[in-house]
C-alpha cells in the first residue's frame, strides 16, 4: 500500500505541496492518521477538493445547524442537492441558491454562466424542470475601472446561459458598493417543479450498482477551481482565470431533457450533478450518504483531451455532467435515451460493501480512501468570533438635510441602488415557457404553476449595509424582507434558501459577523414560520485582506392559491386611498437617504419586531386575497416617498400626498427605513372600512394621500412629475453602461 | 387544424408552442424529432418554435436548417403548406433558403426581452386574416439576433409584392427607428416567402395569447390560421 501510485511517477508531497492545495497541517496530519500512510498525490488532491470550505463548510456547519430547517411544508430541508416544498396539487417545488463569486470576478461572462449553469443542475437533479431563475449581483463602486466591465460580462453570462438553456430569469438584485470593489457577489437561485413522489436523491442504495458518467467529456478545465473559491484573492487574481470553467448551456439543456425521461423510465437509484471538485465529490457524496463504498475506473471516463491524469480527471470542473446510481435492468433502456440526445454515457464504476473510495487509473491503485472520512465525516471548526459593539441609534433631529424633499426623491430614484434594472432584466429572457404573471421590477416576481390555478412568488433579499452595522439585525431584516416581498403579492410565504456570502473565517471579526447574521437569520425564520431548506456558503471574499459587506442573500418562494389574485405595485386608477401599513418612527441610521444624500454611513440600522412584520404582513394580505387591495408595495431601501414614486411610475398615474406628521422630520418621514412597512392602495369608498379592519386587528394603518395626477405632490414642497421621475430612473444604468460619466 | 412542432436539439420554446396551439386549435400539436424525413400525414401547418438550435454556436439556425426534417418541411412549403418559423424558426428558415435574407446582431448588440408594437401591414395573408390591416399588436421578443437584413434588391421585392407582414413601430403604428427594437431593415419584424404560405418573424405571438397572464394580442395570428383552415376544409 505504501507505494501507491509511485510507478505513476506523480510529484512527491512535499509541505509545500500541501500547502498550495489549501490544506493546513493539522488537516494534513489527520489526514495521515486516517490512511496510515502518506497520500498519493491523486488522494492528496481529492483531500484538499471535498475539505476545503467550499465543499466541507468547515468553518460554518456548526453554526447552520441552528437554522430551523422544518415545518410541514419540507419535504427535504439542507443537505442534498437542493431543497424541496410541498405546494400542494402533488407538487413540490425544489429550489437553491449558490454563489460564483470568485469565478465570476476572475471571468465574468464564464464564471457566471457556469454559476447558472450549476444551480440549474442541482434542481433538474432532483427530477425537477426548472420554471424560473432569479440572480443577487453585488459589484464594486460605479467608479471602480473594473466594475463596468463586471456588470456587463455577468449580466451577458446569466443570460446567455438561461436564455439558451430556455429558463425564465425571472428577478433578482443588483446593488453597487466601494466593498465589493475586489470581490463581486453573483448568487443564482433555480426554483423547478416536480411531482412530489418523483423527487430524486443523492443517496446511493444497492452492492454492486452501476455508477454511469453522462453529459459532457472530462476536459482539463475548472481544476482547482473549488479551491480557488476557498482562498482570499491577493495581486494574482487574474492568474487563476484557468480554474474557471466554460459554459455550454446547450449540453446543459440536452441533458436536462435527457435526465428527466430517464427518470419517468424509472432508470435511476441516485443522482448527483458534477459541480464542485465534480467526479471526486459527487462519487463521494452518493457513496458516503448510502453508507456504501465506491471504485471509479477512470479508463471510462469520456475525456476531452488525451493523456489527463488521475489527478486532473478528479478535479476537473467541466460542466455539464452528471452521475447517476443506475438499476442494473435499466442500463440498456437509459443508455438509448441518452445517445438519441447526443450525449455521452459511460459505466465508470460501481457500488461496493467497502465503504472506501477506490480510482483506479490505467491498471493502477491512484487512491484508496475511507469514504465516509471524506464525505460526511470532514474536518470542523469551531472558530473564534467577536461581536462587534452595536453602533449608536442616530437621532434623525440631530441630522441637517442638505437637500430638500423633492430634490431628494429626484437624487434617490436615479442613484445606483435604487435606479430601473431594466437595462439587466431585458438581457434575460423572463418571459419563456408563458407562465410569467409578474415580470421583473416589482417586489417579487409571480410564475404560474403549470396550468394553474396555483402561482408561485419568488424574490431575493438582504441589505449588506445593515449586516455590517449589527449582523444579527441585518441577518433577521434580510429574511423579513423577503417574507415582505412575497406577501405584497399576496403569496404566503414557503420557505427560503440562503446564500452567505462572507470574508475571510479565520478573521474573528468576519466570523463574528457571520455569527451574528445566522443568529438573525434563525430567529426570523423561526418567527415567520419560513424555515431555511437550502443553501450555500461563500467565505473569503477578500482581496488584500478587504472584506466584502456581509451579504446573507436570502431567496424565498411563496404560494398563492390562485395566481390571478397577485398583487401588483403599479397603482391602478386615479382617486384611490393610498394607506400607510404599519409604524413610521423615521428611522434615518443606515438609510440610503443618509448615504447617497448626506453621504454618511453610520448609525444603526433599523430593527425589526418579528410580530409586528408578522401582524403587518397577514393583514396585507388578507386585504389582496379579499379582492380590497388594488396596489400593494413594501417599503425597504428609500422609505416611503421611494415607494410611493416607484408606484406612481408603474402606472403613470401620480399621487397627492398628506404633509409629513409634525413629531418627524420631513425627511426622515419620507425617507426613513422602519421596516414591517407597505404601501397599499383601496378604492376610496373601501378607506373607512380598511382603516376599522385594521383597528379590529391591532395594525396601525393611516390613510396617507391620493392618487391621480401625474405628479407626485405634498404640500409645501414642489411638485414631482412622473416624467421627471422617470427619466432619472430609467436613465441611470444604461448611461453609466454606455460610458457616460457617473456621479455616484 | 393539424400542426406540427419541430423539435431540434437546443430548441426551447416548444412547449410555449404547443401550448398556445392546443389552447387555440383545441388540438395537440404533433411533436416532430428533427431525425424524422416525414411530416405526421395530414399536417396543415409547420411550426418551427423558437430557442438556440445547436447552441447558435455556428450561424444561428445554420446546423437546424440541414437536418432531415427540413427536407420533409421544404416539400411541405413546396405544395403550398404552411409553414410558420418564429424566432430562432425565423433564422432556421433563412438558413434553409426558405426566406430570403439573414439575422445579423441586434443594433445594441445585447440579448433584448421585452414587449414590442407590430403593425400589420395587410390582413389578406393566411397569417394576418385574424387582424385588421394596420391594427397594431403588443408581443414580446428575446432574441439578440433579430436584426433582418438582405440585398436590396430583395428588400424592394419584398416591399412591392407585400410581403412584410410585421413591422416594428411606435404604439400609435409609426414607424421610427426608436422602436425598432433590433435595427431591422425597414422595421421589417415578419415576412413571407413569394408564394405567402411561408411566415418567419423574429417576436413570440405564442406568448401573448392568455388574459390572465397578460396582453392576448398574439392570439390573432393562431385564430386566424384556425378559422382559414377551417373554411378550407
Amino acid at each position: 500500500m505504501s507505494d501507491l501510485g509511485a510507478l505513476r511517477n506523480e510529484p512527491k508531497i512535499t509541505p509545500e505541496l500541501v500547502s498550495e492545495h489549501g490544506l493546513k497541517p493539522d488537516e494534513y496530519k489527520r489526514m495521515i492518521e486516517l490512511i496510515g500512510r502518506t497520500p498519493t498525490f491523486t488522494e492528496l488532491g481529492i483531500f484538499s477538493a471535498m475539505w476545503n470550505e467550499h465543499c466541507s463548510y468547515k468553518s460554518s456547519k456548526v453554526h447552520l445547524r441552528t437554522l430551523p430547517t422544518q415545518g410541514p411544508q419540507v419535504i427535504q430541508g439542507p443537505g442534498e442537492n437542493a431543497g424541496v416544498i410541498d405546494i400542494g396539487g402533488g407538487l413540490a417545488c425544489v429550489f437553491k441558491m449558490e454563489s460564483h463569486n470568485h469565478p465570476s470576478y476572475i471571468e465574468p461572462y464564464q464564471g457566471a454562466a457556469t454559476g447558472v449553469g450549476g444551480i440549474l443542475r442541482d434542481v433538474f437533479t432532483m427530477g425537477a424542470r426548472p420554471i424560473a431563475c432569479l440572480n443577487a449581483l453585488s459589484f464594486g463602486s460605479p467608479n471602480h475601472p473594473k466594475t463596468r466591465h463586471l456588470v456587463s460580462g455577468v449580466v451577458a453570462g446569466i443570460g446567455g446561459y438561461g436564455n439558451s438553456f430556455g429558463v425564465p430569469t425571472v428577478g433578482g438584485s443588483v446593488r453597487f458598493h466601494s466593498r465589493y470593489d475586489g470581490n463581486c457577489l453573483v448568487n443564482a437561485m433555480a426554483v423547478g417543479l416536480a411531482r412530489k413522489d418523483q423527487i430524486f436523491y443523492a443517496t446511493a442504495s444497492g452492492i454492486g450498482m452501476p455508477i454511469v458518467y453522462l453529459g459532457s467529456k472530462t476536459g482539463r478545465d475548472g481544476i482547482h477551481g473549488a479551491s480557488m473559491a476557498s482562498a482570499e484573492f491577493g495581486h494574482d487574481a487574474e492568474e487563476k482565470r484557468p480554474t474557471v470553467q466554460v459554459g455550454d448551456p446547450f449540453s446543459e439543456k440536452l441533458l436536462l431533457e435527457a435526465c428527466l425521461e430517464i427518470m419517468a423510465k424509472g432508470c435511476v437509484i441516485a443522482i448527483q450533478d458534477m459541480g464542485a471538485a465534480g467526479l471526486t465529490c459527487s462519487a463521494v457524496e452518493m457513496g458516503a450518504k448510502g453508507d456504501l463504498g465506491v471504485t471509479l475506473d477512470l479508463d471510462k471516463v469520456p475525456c476531452r483531451e488525451q493523456g489527463m491524469s488521475a489527478y486532473e480527471m478528479m478535479l476537473s470542473e467541466s460542466q455539464e455532467r452528471m452521475l447517476m446510481v443506475l438499476k442494473p435492468e435499466k442500463e440498456k433502456e437509459a443508455e438509448a435515451i441518452f445517445r438519441k440526445w447526443g450525449l455521452d454515457f459511460a459505466v465508470v464504476g460501481e457500488t461496493t460493501p467497502s465503504k472506501r473510495f477506490i480510482v483506479r487509473h490505467g491498471g493502477d491503485v491512484m487512491a484508496d480512501l475511507p469514504i465516509k472520512e471524506l464525505g460526511d465525516k470532514a474536518p470542523e471548526y469551531r472558530r473564534p468570533f467577536v461581536t462587534g459593539e452595536k453602533p449608536k441609534v442616530l437621532d434623525a433631529e440631530s441630522v441637517k438635510p442638505p437637500l430638500g424633499i423633492a430634490d431628494s426623491l429626484e437624487k434617490l430614484i436615479g442613484c445606483p441602488d435604487l435606479c430601473s434594472r431594466r437595462w439587466v432584466w431585458e438581457q434575460y429572457d423572463h418571459i419563456i415557457l408563458g407562465n410569467t404573471v409578474q415580470r421583473p421590477g416589482g417586489d417579487a416576481a409571480v410564475v404560474r404553476v403549470e396550468d394553474g390555478p396555483r402561482g408561485l412568488a419568488l424574490a431575493t433579499d438582504v441589505t449588506p449595509r445593515y449586516c455590517e452595522a449589527d449582523p444579527f439585525e441585518g441577518g433577521k431584516q434580510a429574511v423579513a424582507e423577503c417574507w415582505r416581498n412575497l406577501t405584497a403579492v399576496g403569496a404566503k410565504p414557503l420557505a427560503i434558501t440562503d446564500n452567505l456570502n462572507f470574508g475571510n473565517p479565520e478573521k474573528p471579526e468576519i466570523m463574528g459577523q457571520f455569527v451574528g447574521c445566522i443568529r438573525g437569520i434563525g430567529e426570523a425564520c423561526k418567527a415567520l414560520e419560513f424555515p431555511v431548506v437550502s443553501g450555500n456558503v461563500s467565505l473569503y471574499n477578500e482581496t488584500n485582506g478587504r472584506a466584502i459587506l456581509p451579504t446573507p442573500s436570502i431567496g424565498g418562494v411563496g404560494l398563492l392559491d390562485d395566481f390571478t389574485k397577485s398583487a401588483s405595485l403599479a397603482f391602478r386608477r386615479a382617486g384611490e386611498a393610498i394607506l400607510l401599513v404599519g409604524e413610521t418612527t423615521g428611522w434615518v441610521g443606515q438609510s440610503i437617504w443618509l448615504r447617497e444624500v448626506c453621504r454618511r454611513e453610520e448609525g444603526a440600522p433599523p430593527p425589526v419586531d418579528l410580530i409586528e412584520e408578522k401582524e403587518n404582513g397577514d393583514f396585507v394580505r388578507a386585504l389582496i386575497l379579499d379582492d380590497v387591495a388594488t396596489a400593494v408595495h413594501d417599503l425597504s431601501d428609500g422609505g416611503l416617498l421611494v415607494a410611493v414614486a416607484e408606484m406612481a411610475m408603474a402606472s403613470g398615474i401620480g399621487a397627492g400626498l398628506e404633509a409629513a406628521p409634525k413629531d418627524i422630520p420631513g425627511f426622515a418621514h419620507w425617507f426613513g427605513e422602519d421596516q414591517a412597512r407597505y404601501v397599499v392602495t383601496v378604492p376610496a369608498s373601501k378607506a373607512d372600512l380598511v382603516l376599522n379592519r385594521a383597528q379590529a386587528a391591532s395594525v396601525l394603518v393611516s390613510r396617507i394621500g391620493t392618487t391621480g395626477g401625474d405628479a407626485l405632490t405634498i404640500p409645501g414642497e414642489r411638485p414631482m412629475p412622473i416624467k421627471v421621475l422617470r427619466e432619472r430612473f430609467e436613465g441611470w444604468l444604461p448611461g453609466y453602461m454606455a460610458g457616460e460619466l457617473v456621479n455616484a | 387544424m393539424k400542426a406540427a412542432v419541430l423539435v431540434f436539439p437546443g430548441i426551447n420554446r416548444e412547449r410555449d408552442m404547443a401550448r398556445t396551439l392546443k389552447l387555440t386549435s383545441g388540438h395537440e400539436p404533433a411533436m416532430v424529432w428533427h431525425t424524422e424525413t416525414a411530416l405526421p400525414p395530414g399536417t396543415d401547418v409547420v411550426v418551427i418554435p423558437g430557442g438556440f438550435s445547436y447552441g447558435d454556436y455556428l450561424r444561428c439556425g445554420a446546423i437546424a436548417a440541414r437536418s432531415p426534417v427540413m427536407e420533409a418541411v421544404r416539400a411541405h412549403a413546396g405544395k403550398g403548406g404552411l409553414v410558420l418559423g418564429v424566432c430562432n424558426g425565423f433564422q432556421i428558415l433563412c438558413e434553409a433558403g426558405l426566406l430570403p435574407g439573414v439575422l445579423m446582431r441586434n443594433t445594441a448588440l445585447r440579448f433584448i426581452c421585452r414587449d414590442v408594437c407590430l403593425r400589420v401591414e395587410h390582413s389578406d395573408s393566411p397569417f394576418t386574416r385574424g387582424y385588421n390591416a394596420g391594427q397594431v399588436i403588443r408581443v414580446p421578443v428575446a432574441h439578440g439576433e433579430g436584426n433582418y437584413i438582405a440585398d436590396a434588391e430583395t428588400i424592394e421585392r419584398l416591399e412591392k409584392e407585400n410581403r412584410v407582414l410585421f413591422r416594428y413601430t411606435s404604439p400609435e403604428g409609426k414607424l421610427d427607428e426608436a422602436w425598432n427594437v433590433n435595427g431591422a431593415i425597414n422595421a421589417m419584424a415578419g415576412i413571407v416567402n413569394e408564394r405567402g404560405n411561408v411566415l418567419g418573424m423574429m417576436p413570440h405571438p405564442e406568448n401573448h395569447v392568455e388574459a390572465s397572464i397578460g396582453v392576448t394580442d398574439g392570439r390573432g395570428l393562431f385564430a386566424g390560421l384556425v378559422e382559414g383552415l377551417g373554411k378550407a376544409a
